[in-house]
């Protein structure tokens, strides 16, 4: 069924396009038409950003680097090096009871199903189908999607599931007697193999914990602004883990095969 | 004669694919909801008017065309509309005799059954828990098939449903 589906889409996909033109028309008129005075305190901004972001990813780098050893030292893996891709929001709507989006970036780039979407503040969600020129994007707070967690203040693992509204997941698996308070920030767990670990997911709100049933009621906040981002970034993680102690060479293999002689 | 027959068939492709358009359009937040099947309303219209043009085929064709566009299973549009055009084929000439409220009841139906269909084959794949808001489509529907009525037989040929 998927070779049909691909046909057909090049036919339909145009139709996507032609509905976001006049979201993009209206978004490149504001943009022309805004003073030089505007584009230059927005220049000015975000150079600021930039710097400050330049000197935490110099920090970042050592931290990384210092997190290798440690991972070295009690003999475990670490994946690194990711790949984005950006792609755009197309402003339309396919079904209104689903928290599916679409993207202008599809199969010619790559793009194919169960790939992680993040934006700049956290987790968006999980490609869910790829087509030739654009692919839907399945969100996290989408009822049928459930996304493996863990609080980053104590590393307690969880699961959390979609609610059907935009601003709230829902944590359905948690004791009563679970250690988690409201601003709690979870972040993914890597469990599962779809989401790569470490990104932050969303905040805890609420926790209520009722005497006479077993699970907590627990809702948390998206970290990622669901509804209000038009540029998306697709991930690309890659799947072999990199070797902590790189292999010997063929001469320092030699050297040492001597030393033992 | 022949001419006008090619330009009747590109109206009649345009004007659907205008209403696919519609039906994947952006509408301010909850209102999503409310958006009516535009596909199926135009469909309904045009068999009821060139019952001798447009049938099961189109139906069929432009149902599995939307399955695409709105990402659902394939071929549930497909069906739903086929049949509803089916229904709307077998009674052209009775509801052409109909005022206009009775036909604007007809339509409801015809939206309603469509509606059921995506419903029941919804349930199939797994059980679903729905909104109530699934349903106001088919009431939107019924109010915006005057306005249907109207464009497409502004735009359409001399024939009318009447």
């Amino acid at each position: 069924m998927i070779p049909l589906r691909t046909t057909l889409s090049f036919f339909v996909d145009p139709l996507k396009y032609l509905v976001d033109l006049p979201t993009v028309l209206v978004d490149q008129a504001a943009d022309s038409v805004s003073s030089y005075r505007t584009l230059k305190m927005e220049n000015e901004r975000l150079r600021e950003d930039q710097l400050i972001h330049q000197t935490r990813l110099l920090k970042f780098e050592a931290l990384e680097k210092e997190n290798i050893r440690l991972r070295a030292l009690l003999e475990n893996s670490f994946k690194l090096g990711e790949q984005v891709l950006v792609a755009e929001l197309l402003s339309v709507n396919m079904a209104p009871y689903e928290h599916i989006v679409v993207v202008n970036k599809g199969t010619r780039f790559g793009v194919h199903p169960q790939q992680p979407v993040l934006d700049a503040n956290g987790v968006v969600g999980q490609v869910f189908r790829a087509l030739p020129f654009t692919s839907e994007i399945m969100l996290i707070t989408d009822p049928n999607h459930a996304i493996p967690v863990q609080v980053n203040r104590n590393g307690l693992l969880t699961i959390a599931v979609g609610s059907g509204q935009l601003n709230r997941l829902v944590l359905p698996f948690l004791p009563s007697n679970a250690d988690i308070r409201p601003g709690d920030l979870l972040i993914t767990s890597g469990l599962g193999g779809t989401f790569p670990q470490g990104y932050p997911v969303a905040v805890v709100d609420e926790f209520t914990s009722q005497p006479n049933k077993a699970f907590a009621t627990i809702t948390a906040t998206p970290k990622a602004l669901l509804d209000r981002n038009r540029e998306l970034m697709i991930v690309w993680s890659k799947s072999t883990p990199v070797p902590l102690i790189s292999k010997p060479t063929a001469n320092e293999a030699e050297t040492r095969t001597d030393a033992v002689k | 004669m022949q001419l006008n027959n090619y330009v009747g068939f590109f109206r009649i492709i345009l004007t659907l694919i205008g209403a696919m358009c519609l039906r994947i359009a952006p509408w301010p937040g909850e209102m999503a909801a409310f958006n009516p099947d535009w596909v199926l309303l135009v469909l309904v219209y045009w068999s009821l008017a060139l019952p001798d043009r447009v049938g099961i085929f189109h139906a069929w064709t432009f149902g599995l065309l939307t399955d695409v566009l709105t990402g659902r299973l394939l071929g549930q549009y497909a069906l739903a509309y086929s049949l509803v055009i089916y229904i709307c084929l077998k009674l052209h000439k009775r509801l052409r005799q109909f005022p206009f409220l009775q036909q604007g009841l007809f339509v409801f139906f015809c939206l309603l059954l469509s509606q059921l269909l995506l419903f029941f084959i919804k349930n199939l794949q797994h059980p679903a828990q729905l909104h109530a808001s699934f349903w106001l489509p088919v009431f939107t529907g019924t109010l915006a098939w005057p306005l249907v009525y109207g464009v497409l037989s502004f735009i359409g040929l001399s024939q009318r449903i009447k």
